[in-house]
């Protein structure tokens, strides 16, 4: 099985579809048969996970630029094209995106008993328009593919979640609409832009795709998108969406409107992330949306966000992206996402409210610790950044599925109504056990690769990042541990949870991908995940910094034994 | 100039013949086929915008690219013409389908609705191909004063009385205003003819001319005009009340055909006409300026105050005022994507347009009024199909991807950003952050509609049985919003080559002391411009 063989069924449309296509066919059911409904949906999301899985075989991980091309007409007079396409950050998100699709369907089985057919219809859609997202490679599709998600997801907060649902659902639309439709007309602007650039550095361009020799579906793409542009004439103007032309030519841009356009992209995205202070949609949004949906929004619609600044941001605004002006504003942002988060969480747990509402802020925490690992812009910053968000998708989905199952046996998520369930639900408390280690960075888990690797990169950046973000791990582990030892340890003092039933089989059935992965990244990063974004990561960081050589394929070997090497000397 | 009218240029006007004598004629089938036969004049209606869409068919492969001229440049048959005309017949023949059952309901049913309705089309069909002030201030009127008895149709009504004289009202003080300013062009240009007075403007603007003054009142006073046609804030007072109370057809009617035709003048006269007014010399401040404000206003207001609206039919009266800010950027943003984005745009929200209504229609049954925002409580439930349907057309409405409200949307910020590198005028951005902010706002009153439908549980038991031609007519629209968003290229080519007669008016140089040097070419290129493409 080589790309060649994958790209021919158009594997790519085949991933980002099928879930549609699974919807489009739920619609025959009748809606009372709910068990037919049920079945179905979960065998399709667990199809669509396998259909995903021969892309991780055939990847050729050392190949630079992007793979599985597809490229077709779609609206020819204005520039738009039909083109897909990956590369191994895209790559482990997508397969992110498939399985935690996968596990949602699975923990929805007994959590939503009301209105199933148009539940599960949402959610595949909703699997569509992520996976489209990460493999778009033409502005206009990518921001379809951006918008249309936030329907399904409206509804699923909407009909399924909790109380103040109405107002989670549409505040979650609005915020993210906002920010989305600002992003528009950067990429409008960068649109228009590219025939002038195109025109005045061709040579500029024929350079930069020359590391890129041995991709021919690439380079064509690019030079295709170059041709289409340079015909653009005073009187009937022509462009194009491509985005790694605009990774080409975006550098040209004169400085100060590259700020204009990386501001707009930037409300876009840090709204997706959220960064403080564009994060108050994210903790409604989590404590009104059924487990599924947390875990959906957990899991990959926050990373959408870092996604956006690593494949558009960086290496189509590299001069804004570095400039003192820009990471003025962003790093402090991001400071502050981490210690407020953290800080929020542990109040949370001080006064032993909702533990969704406590994840969520952890979420936000989080995320600012990848947004650091972004912009310390160097290889170690955004491979950890790029592992950091495929942590926080297990880790944090992990948290989400725990609290659901929770709330599924007592219909609380108040921290007070728990205590001593290691005594009655010792699987439960082993996977949360897990998991919570994951999420605090233990070694030989995922999050001990990832924070060492942001860590490792912010103080090669800046001594001052590092030591926020320390700050933010320390915390971490507090409100982690705190909230674990309330729960679990101790005894039990709530009369109705001493009779509570332990993980079902289908319930260990959808932690155990998560522990597994956990464990795999944790133990052999350099195979599950580092191998795969090792060629991405090199290629942004010597798009932001021209000074920095990219290794050549030898190069693979020394980057590889960073890590474990870190592993032991910590 | 041709002596007298010939043979060729009634062919010319053929749809509108037949939508005339069709008109006619439906008067007397209503006596013929007797009290409460209305269905039968509304078939023979349908039959009249069959025939008139088969001869602007013919029309549009005779004729295709080029323009032809007739009574004595009083009309003119291009492709922006055409293209309207189709826009309007389909309009009226979806408007006529949706009609018939509710007109049932309101026990009302007679067949002068139907005729009125095609002496309405009528009128807006010369509206898109006049080309003098005064065959277009007629063709208005005939459109408009159909339009007020419509609105006024349920004369039981008290709210469609009410209606109705508002409407009329507004609607005659607004074509005063805009007769007045037609007649300080003609005493300015010495001629009503669109073509004569942008070769006059150029030279009459001009710094130190004393009728530039005069000229601009008149600019200001025929703005105004059209600007309370298409109900632009601040003279979009009429829209909500006589939208609220026209009968549901007639309000889609409006929302719909009514503002496409008073784009079609409005673009026409500001572009073939004024255009040279775009900016004018000397620190006065031309139509750009004017519009965008007004456009501005519009879009704010529109969108805003639709918010606390719990009346649908006042909702999408709001919302229809915003639409026409979005559809007055692209006149002010002045360029080609700018002026094929108001076609695309009108062509698209027709559709999602007149979709909604058709669904709001739909829920009008015995008993209930099916307007208020509670009575589409839980519609999935009680029509999954129709909630569905609502649910793209508000997506569209808003301009979410991949609707076909998205790529008129599309077009108009495309146009401002365009606008705004070209002509290196910040205005122009400003302008498209907040068309794109209002979208968010738009979202929300949108979503009041879809958190009724989706999220809310009904009380109200009555069933909701659409008929078939209701269920038909929303099924097309919904297939064509789709359609139109995610095919689009076909529309987009009928939108560019109708869009294609209109110039570009830049900034004129600031400092130009004589108007004769930098204007000779503009006028010259006003009439080459179909040169290249005259002999299909």
């Amino acid at each position: 099985m080589n790309e060649l063989m994958l790209g021919k069924l158009h594997i790519l449309s085949l991933v980002t579809w099928l879930p549609a296509a699974g919807a489009l066919a739920l619609l025959f059911f009748h809606k009372e048969k709910t068990d037919q409904i049920r079945v179905f949906a979960n065998a399709w999301a667990a199809l669509c996970f396998v259909v995903s899985l021969p892309l991780l075989v055939a990847f050729d991980r050392s190949k630079a630029g992007f793979q599985f091309i597809e490229d077709h007409q779609w609206i020819p007079s204005i520039g738009v094209r039909y083109q897909m396409g990956i590369d191994g950050m895209a790559l482990v998100l997508i397969v992110l995106t498939t399985l935690l699709g996968a596990i949602a369907a699975l923990s929805s089985w007994n959590y939503i008993r009301t209105r199933e057919k148009e539940f599960y219809v949402f959610l595949l859609l909703l699997q569509t328009g992520m996976l489209g997202v990460f493999v778009a490679l033409d502005f206009f599709l990518f921001y379809v593919f951006w918008e249309v998600m936030l329907v399904p997801m409206y509804f699923i907060i909407g009909i399924w979640g909790g109380e103040n649902r109405l107002y989670a659902a549409i505040k979650f639309f609005l915020y993210t609409l906002v920010g989305s439709v600002v992003m528009l007309l950067a990429i409008l602007k960068l649109y228009f832009t590219l025939p002038e650039l195109v025109a005045s550095h061709s040579s500029e361009l024929n350079a930069w795709l020359a590391p890129f020799a041995g991709n021919e579906a690439t380079t064509n793409m690019v030079r295709n998108a170059a041709q289409a542009a340079g015909a653009s004439t005073q009187t009937a103007f022509a462009s194009s969406f491509n985005i790694p032309i605009f990774h080409a030519l975006g550098q040209f841009i004169p400085l100060d409107a590259q700020i204009w356009l990386w501001a707009a992209f930037f409300i876009g995205f840090a709204i997706k992330v959220p960064m403080f202070p564009f994060h108050t949609w994210l903790p409604d949004a989590h404590v009104e949306a059924p487990t599924a949906g947390s875990v959906i929004l957990a899991g990959v619609l926050l990373k959408l966000g870092t996604y956006g600044f690593l494949r558009f941001s960086l290496p189509i605004l590299p001069g804004a992206s570095v400039d003192a002006r820009v990471l003025n504003v962003v790093v402090p942002l991001a400071v502050i996402g981490i210690i407020y988060g953290a800080l929020l969480s542990l109040y949370f747990i001080y006064t032993s409210s909702d533990m969704k509402k406590l994840v969520a802020y952890s979420s936000v925490s989080h995320m600012g610790m990848v947004m650091l690992g972004i912009f310390a812009a160097n290889p170690n910053g955004i491979n950890g950044a790029i592992v950091q968000m495929v942590n926080h998708g297990i880790s944090t989905s992990a948290l989400f599925l725990i609290v659901g199952v929770l709330y599924e046996r007592r219909h609380t998520r108040q921290i007070s109504e728990y205590s001593g369930l290691s005594q009655v639900m010792p699987v439960f408390a082993t996977i949360f056990l897990i998991m919570t280690m994951s999420s605090i960075g233990l070694p030989l888990l995922n999050g001990f690769i990832g924070e060492f690797l942001i860590l490792r990169g912010a103080f090669e950046r800046n001594v001052w990042w590092g030591v926020w973000a320390v700050t933010g791990i320390v915390l971490g582990a507090a409100y982690m541990l705190w909230l674990y030892q309330k729960t679990m340890f101790g005894r039990i003092e709530q009369p109705e949870n001493e009779k509570l039933p332990d993980l079902s089989r289908r319930e260990v059935a959808y932690f155990l991908p998560l522990v597994v992965l956990a464990f795999a990244i944790g133990i052999l990063p350099q195979q599950f995940i580092l191998n795969y974004i090792q060629t991405p990561t090199q290629y942004i960081v010597s798009q932001v910094d021209r000074s920095y050589v990219q290794p050549k394929q030898a190069a693979l070997q020394p980057a590889a034994t960073d890590s474990p090497e870190g592993t032991g000397s910590k | 100039m041709p002596t007298g009218i010939t043979s060729n240029e009634l062919w010319l006007i053929a749809p509108e013949l037949i939508i005339t004598l069709f008109a006619c004629l439906a008067l007397v089938v209503d006596i013929v086929a007797g009290r409460g036969r209305g269905r039968w004049t509304a078939l023979f209606c349908l039959t009249g915008i069959g025939f008139a869409l088969i001869s602007t068919g013919i029309l549009y492969s005779e004729h295709h690219g080029s323009e032809r001229a007739a009574f004595y440049r009083m009309v003119a048959v291009d492709d922006y013409a055409i293209f309207f005309k189709f826009l309007f017949l389909i309009a009226a023949a979806l408007t006529i389908l949706i009609s018939v059952r509710y007109l049932d309901v309101e026990r009302h049913q007679s067949g002068e609705f139907y005729a009125l309705i095609m002496f309405a089309v009528l009128g807006m069909m010369f509206m898109a191909s006049g080309t003098d002030l005064l065959s277009l201030y007629v063709s208005l009127e005939l459109m408009a004063i159909a339009v007020y008895v419509l609105v006024g149709y349920l004369r039981n009504d008290r709210k469609s009385n009410e209606a109705a004289i508002k409407y009329f009202l507004l609607g005659a003080f607004s074509s005063g205003i805009m007769l007045y300013g037609i007649s300080l062009f003609y005493g300015a240009a010495a001629s009503t003819n669109l073509s004569d007075i942008s070769a006059a403007v150029v030279e009459l603007t001009a710094e130190g001319q004393p009728m530039r003054y005069l000229l601009l009142i008149a600019l200001v006073l025929m703005a105004a005009g059209m600007c309370f046609k298409i109900a632009a804030v601040p003279f979009h007072m009429w829209a909500p009340d006589a939208y609220e109370g026209a009968p549901t057809p007639v309000t889609a009617f409006m929302s719909v055909a009514v503002k496409a035709a008073s784009f079609a003048m409005f673009t026409r006269i500001f572009l073939d006409g004024f255009g040279a007014m775009r900016y004018l010399p000397g620190g006065l401040p031309g139509w750009a300026l004017i519009l965008g404000i007004a456009a501005a206003v519009t879009i704010t207001w529109g969108n805003i105050a639709a918010t606390t609206q719990k009346n649908v039919k006042r909702l999408l009266a709001y919302s229809s005022i915003g639409h026409a800010g979005y559809l007055l950027l692209g006149l002010v943003a002045g360029n080609r994507t700018g002026y094929t984005g108001i076609l695309i745009y009108l062509l698209v929200y027709t559709f999602m347009n007149l979709g909604a209504w058709t669904v709001i229609i739909a829920l009008r049954r015995e008993g209930i009024a099916g307007d208020e925002v509670e009575d589409l409580n839980g519609l999935v439930h009680k029509a999954p199909a129709l909630a569905v349907f609502m649910l793209v057309f508000l997506l569209a409405l808003a301009g979410i991807p991949p609707t076909a409200g998205f790529i008129g949307k599309y077009y108009i910020f495309l146009a401002l950003i365009e606008a705004g590198s070209v002509e290196s005028n910040p205005w122009m951005y400003a302008l498209a952050v907040l068309a794109v902010l209002m979208t968010a706002v738009a979202i929300y009153y949108y979503y009041t509609i879809v958190k009724a439908m989706f999220l809310t549980d009904s009380d109200a038991k009555i069933a909701v049985e659409p008929t078939r031609v209701q269920w038909s007519v929303a099924a097309a629209a919904f297939v064509l919003t789709i359609g139109m968003g995610v095919l689009p290229q076909f529309f987009i080519n009928r939108s560019v080559e109708a869009a294609r007669r209109f110039q570009v008016y830049p900034q004129r140089p600031q400092a130009a002391p004589t108007p004769a040097r930098s204007t000779a070419p503009q006028t010259g290129q006003l009439r080459q411009r179909d040169n290249g493409t005259n002999e299909n």
